[in-house]
């Protein structure tokens, strides 16, 4: 499920091109979504003061995530080693359910979606949406 | 019985009204044997399925769709007792069909796409959590009576 072809790789890449610079939009409208259709994500969330869709906190960490699937990218051809350390974070010190990794992934190919109607094919939504979850199993790497 | 806010009623009831059913429901089931491919194996019947054009412009395909998308329609005028109104809907799935309920899920991962990339900005996030809800409660109707 996870084996990324070499077209996949490509599609990735170019798809990636035309949609980096709204990262940070991706991100924040991705996760205000996953943090309202489906509630039991928030549980991760109790330290921030404003959960609400488009919120400062939300935004900030929108941009973040983001940052990282733009260094998942860049890595496409090792994410095991290239998502090392982010690994290591998910796993020893957010542990963040795997199952979630999914759900967010969900909503960023919904906002991909919306954002990119013409651009999102299906042939770009399933590379993606493999390249997401060979990222979600890179970053589960160190769990256990 | 599923319980509907006066939100999700109304919203569920514009949506339907405001797609293209000739095109969401056929945009629908091809993305879904294009992004999970192992679903074709209910489809032996339909031709070529070998590439994302073959089974984008599959005539078979876009007729199944919109049989599909009228079965949606149906539990929309029915939204509460979408359980009773899908029963011989299940008993088909399961004892005629063979379907594998989990891809029940994987359908309606890419009727949420197709839905959101038509209504743009206007599925904002309440309006994508009751679409949720109401597959949700399709795939659940759908589910009960397999055993």
């Amino acid at each position: 499920m996870t084996l990324l072809t070499a077209k996949d790789k490509d599609t990735v890449k170019t798809f990636w091109a035309k949609v980096s610079s709204n990262a940070e939009a991706i991100g924040s409208d991705a996760l205000s979504r996953m943090l309202v259709v489906y509630p039991q994500t928030k549980t991760y969330f109790s330290h921030w003061k404003d959960l609400s869709p488009g919120s400062a906190p939300v935004k900030k960490h929108g941009a973040t995530v983001m940052g990282g699937v733009a260094d998942a990218v860049a890595k496409i051809d090792n994410l095991t080693a290239g998502l090392l350390s982010l690994s290591e974070l998910h796993a020893f010190t957010l542990r963040v359910d795997p199952a979630n990794f999914k759900i967010l992934s969900h909503n960023i190919l919904v906002v991909l979606a919306i954002m990119f109607p013409t651009d999102f094919t299906p042939e770009v939504h399933v590379s993606m949406d493999k390249f997401l979850s060979a990222v979600a199993l890179a970053l589960s790497e160190k769990y256990r | 019985m599923v319980q509907w806010s006066d939100f999700e009623r109304a919203t569920i009831q514009d949506i339907f009204s405001k797609i293209d059913s000739g095109v969401v429901g056929p945009a629908a089931l091809s993305r879904c044997l294009i992004v999970y491919p192992w679903t074709q194996r209910y489809f032996g019947s339909f031709g070529n399925l070998y590439n994302a054009d073959a089974i984008t412009s599959n005539p078979k395909v876009a007729a199944h769709g919109k049989v599909v998308l009228a079965g949606l329609e149906k539990a929309v005028k029915n939204m509460d007792d979408i359980k009773t109104t899908y029963k011989d809907l299940s008993v088909l799935h399961s004892e005629k069909l063979h379907v594998d309920p989990d891809n029940f899920n994987l359908l309606s991962d890419c009727l949420t796409i197709v839905v959101a990339s038509q209504m743009g900005e206007a599925f904002t996030a309440d309006v994508q959590a009751a679409f949720q809800k109401f597959l949700a409660v399709v795939v659940a109707s759908l589910r009960k009576q397999y055993h």
